[in-house]
């Protein structure tokens, strides 16, 4: 590790306190299994998963209970054996009914995943490559939950030359992808190894932060004894926030900016998590679709922090409850890093292929900072990993300006929170800049289901307008007598 | 009711950075306390006195705020105290307390609080009152601090009532500064007098030595961004340092023109006020050059002889273009069209020197 690569990573950024330590080495656990399972259809970016199982039937353990609803979309799977208890609107965590699976554990069964003979995926062509990993489930399970399988087909055109894989876990108190990288690196490399050859990459970096050495060691190992170090290198990177957002990744690997609005493959790179290539890993060698993942459970509101390796679906309350329960001073429980997770209105919700952690936080966290005005002390402008300008956009934002905002970059804005983190004068940047956002798309779809409408109407109009003509046209042709006779000619 | 996230924030608030200043300006009230006695005080408790209470009574409130909840974060008491540390110590007390007045309701008020100003509301003070009582704010006073009484006698001039002549002073009392000296009388001041301070001028140029202390001081607990006082210095040391190699005789020596007037104070305490300077790094070395080159440029071609708070003023104007023009680039949105190309395989790990 020379001085450069100590210094490694990208421009801008923040550095929160960490709060690692309670979690960090602690093994992952099995979270015992509990009696009902809710899985939402929709738990990825894009269509919802379409149910192919009806209220009734027994599941197994691994069996697929929903198809993917088109391309960006995904299969789901049972996170255990027993029957479908119901397919209705069930609370997810985000606040919203959505359409859910609830699943009632067999009580008496072994829970062994429904058996599937491996897959070599080596000789499977690019359509079939792709096709299987969407019958796995598989999504990015560093948070965005992206359909995994979306980001192995190449668009014309388009030439893969690095694989970059995220091992940053930039978020404070999360420690799953640590100890992922810790306990399964040859799992890591078996996916990558999957994934590498797919792609036809030159080189795979393993970008890991340097909070975690034991998981740089660990990976070191495993690529030595694998004998891969031609082409799978570990990247040790300065500690920052948000080095896990895959543009500041590769800027933090390869120096060099994604284009806005752009994707990395228009770099010439796919960014996948650890606990993605683990999963393809488990996926094509044993047959084990994404039904399970590991979840921080943290946070100074928990009574047992821990490392638990938790069914989809199992819900909050259980998890915690699993780790002590919460103590009295807790205020809120957050599902996902305290940056950018989400705030829960309630528990009984289920813990879904995304959720990376979850943190329960006490008054000391959730406190409202007294907000004052902003005094262009420009720290969230050195803060902001994409070069905006919060100052300005939040002023924006609170003048109602936020058409305006687009031409300030707004939808560059990854949401990251840094700015938030630095403003000294308390103001909720962040928060504001997601606000605008959300109005300014709801203005857009307002526009676009009024123009729609305009268009269509215009449509109908030109119908008719072409009906009237066809029938004048008609009337015109009749015989000459009759037209004598009634007087008029047209209609 | 649930917060959103973030759940962190780093430690520093408004208030706390505003503590930091004032923490700074302790020794700098000592020095001026030292050397001018108890009118150092007075006056600038006058000043403060009109700053605070004017933004009590008029500062643009949220709804359902009481009057004096924007006094909170500190801003207005720092305004007052750099006021008054800018003003002769001899100057009568209801001016210092008008100046107060004046510079936070035309500086700050009306612009819509703090936040919104474009020029330094302590400087707008200053200018007012050097425009409305210029005999009274250039009459300026030696040290009094080996006189016997001092430093508790007051300077007869501070307790004149308003609207009335000051008595005149003893002209035992009153005295040049030093830029003064140079400009009208061609005397050069000892550098080490600059040092100390033990020269005649506003309260708040004593010692540049304590001044540069305390702004080192502001540096570590990033108060202020160092840029500005750092362009500041170095432009004016070199401008001046240039002419004073062309024609040492007509021209006086940067160490001179540093530590004379108030440049340091202001370099330090009024052109770092984040709300009237630019917002981004590249833009503060631009604004610091600017303040450079005026106050050289006043100070030895102008008509006063001190030109530090017209520099930084005019430079203030000037903030909004100096945004505009240093708008950094936002990720990804190159220069060229075509997306960046990628390093050989195997090559170090990014740009050293992520900040």
């Amino acid at each position: 590790m020379t001085l450069a690569t100590l210094n490694a990573s990208f421009r801008h950024g923040i550095h929160p306190e960490e709060h690692k330590e309670a979690t960090e080495h602690l093994p992952v656990e099995r979270m015992p299994f509990v009696e009902r399972y809710v899985l939402p259809l929709s738990q990825h970016t894009g269509a919802p998963s379409k149910p192919v199982v009806a209220v009734g039937e027994r599941v197994t353990r691994g069996q697929l209970v929903a198809e993917p609803g088109g391309f960006v979309s995904t299969a789901l799977h049972a996170p255990v054996s027993g029957t479908v208890a119901a397919l209705g609107p069930r609370r997810h965590p985000n606040g919203k009914l959505v359409e859910c699976l609830e699943i009632a554990t067999d009580p008496f069964s072994p829970q062994t995943l429904l058996p599937r003979a491996p897959v070599d995926p080596f000789p499977l062509s690019d359509a079939e490559f792709v096709a299987e990993v969407q019958k796995a489930g598989l999504v990015g399970l560093g948070g965005a939950a992206f359909p995994t399988h979306v980001k192995y087909k190449v668009p014309e055109g388009k030439t893969i030359s690095r694989l970059v894989i995220n091992g940053c876990e930039c978020e404070p108190y999360l420690t799953t992808d640590h100890r992922l990288m810790v306990e399964r690196p040859a799992a890591i490399l078996r996916g990558i190894a999957i994934a590498a050859h797919r792609l036809h990459v030159e080189e795979t970096v393993i970008g890991v932060e340097l909070n975690k050495p034991d998981a740089v060691t660990a990976l070191q190992q495993a690529i030595d004894e694998a004998g891969v170090g031609a082409t799978v290198r570990v990247a040790p990177l300065r500690v920052k926030y948000p080095q896990g957002a895959e543009k500041m990744l590769i800027e933090a690997v390869y120096g060099i900016e994604v284009p806005s609005g752009g994707l990395p493959l228009d770099v010439g790179c796919v960014v996948n998590n650890v606990g993605t290539m683990a999963g393809l890993a488990d996926w094509f060698d044993g047959g084990l679709p994404l039904i399970e993942r590991i979840v921080t459970v943290a946070g100074p509101g928990i009574e047992r922090p821990a490392n638990l390796l938790v069914p989809v679906g199992t819900p909050v309350r259980a998890v915690l409850d699993h780790c002590g329960g919460l103590k009295p001073a807790t205020r809120e429980v957050v599902m996902g890093g305290p940056m950018m997770g989400q705030p829960l209105t309630g528990l009984d919700v289920p813990v879904l292929k995304g959720t990376s952690g979850l943190l329960a936080f006490t008054g000391t966290e959730t406190r409202l900072p007294a907000e004052y005005s902003c005094i262009k002390c420009g720290r969230c402008v050195e803060a902001c990993p994409q070069f905006l300008n919060p100052s300005r956009l939040q002023r924006l934002a609170r003048a109602g300006r936020f058409e305006e905002m687009e031409r300030w970059f707004v939808n560059d804005c990854v949401e990251c929170g840094s700015c938030t983190f630095a403003c000294p004068s308390g103001i909720p940047v962040v928060q504001l800049i997601r606000v605008a956002k959300s109005a300014v798309r709801e203005q857009k779809a307002k526009q676009q289901a009024a123009e729609r409408a305009a268009q269509a109407e215009a449509a109908e109009q030109a119908e008719a307008a072409k009906r009237a003509e066809t029938a004048r046209q008609v009337d015109a042709t009749e015989p000459v007598e009759a037209t004598a006779q009634s007087g008029t000619a047209k209609r | 009711m649930v917060q959103s996230a973030p759940f962190l924030r780093q430690g520093v608030t408004t208030p706390g950075l505003m503590r930091d200043v004032l923490v700074a300006l302790v020794p700098v009230l000592a020095m001026a306390f030292a050397y001018f006695g108890v009118s150092a005080l007075l006056v600038t408790a006058a000043s403060t006195l009109g700053a605070v209470g004017t933004e009590a009574v008029f500062a643009p409130r949220r709804p359902g705020e009481r009057w004096g909840a924007r006094l909170l974060d500190g801003s207005a008491l720092l305004t007052g105290i750099i006021l008054g540390l800018t003003l002769p110590p001899a100057l009568p007390l209801w001016m210092a307390f008008l100046g107060g007045v004046v510079g936070v309701g035309l500086g700050k008020v009306i612009w819509g609080g703090l936040g919104n100003n474009l020029f330094n509301p302590a400087l707008i003070g200053r200018a007012f009152l050097q425009a409305a009582f210029p005999i009274a704010l250039t009459t300026w006073s030696a040290p009094v601090w080996k006189r016997p009484g001092a430093p508790w006698t007051l300077f007869p001039g501070n307790l004149a009532l308003p609207l009335m002549q000051p008595a005149p002073q003893p002209d035992a009392m009153t005295a040049a500064t030093p830029l003064n000296l140079m400009k009208f009388d061609h005397q050069m001041t000892p550098v080490a007098d600059l040092l100390r301070g033990q020269v005649a001028g506003s309260l708040g140029e004593t010692s540049a030595l304590v001044i540069l202390i305390v702004g080192l001081f502001l540096v570590w607990r990033r108060a202020f961004d160092w840029r500005i006082p750092a362009s500041i210095l170095g432009t004016v040391a070199a401008f001046s340092g240039v002419l004073w190699l062309l024609s040492p005789e007509r021209y006086p020596t940067p160490a001179f023109m540093l530590l004379s007037g108030g440049l340091m104070f202001g370099a330090v305490f009024m052109a770092t006020d984040p709300v009237t300077s630019p917002l981004a790094p590249r833009g503060a070395w631009i604004f610091g050059t600017g303040v450079g080159i005026l106050v050289v440029l006043i100070r030895l071609w102008g008509g006063m002889p001190e030109g530090v708070m017209y520099s930084i003023l005019l430079m203030n104007a000037a903030t909004p273009l100096i945004e505009r023009v240093t708008q950094q680039r936002a990720f990804g949105h190159g220069r060229t069209k075509a997306p960046p190309k990628l390093p050989p395989t195997g090559s170090g790990t990014a740009p050293a020197g992520g900040k």
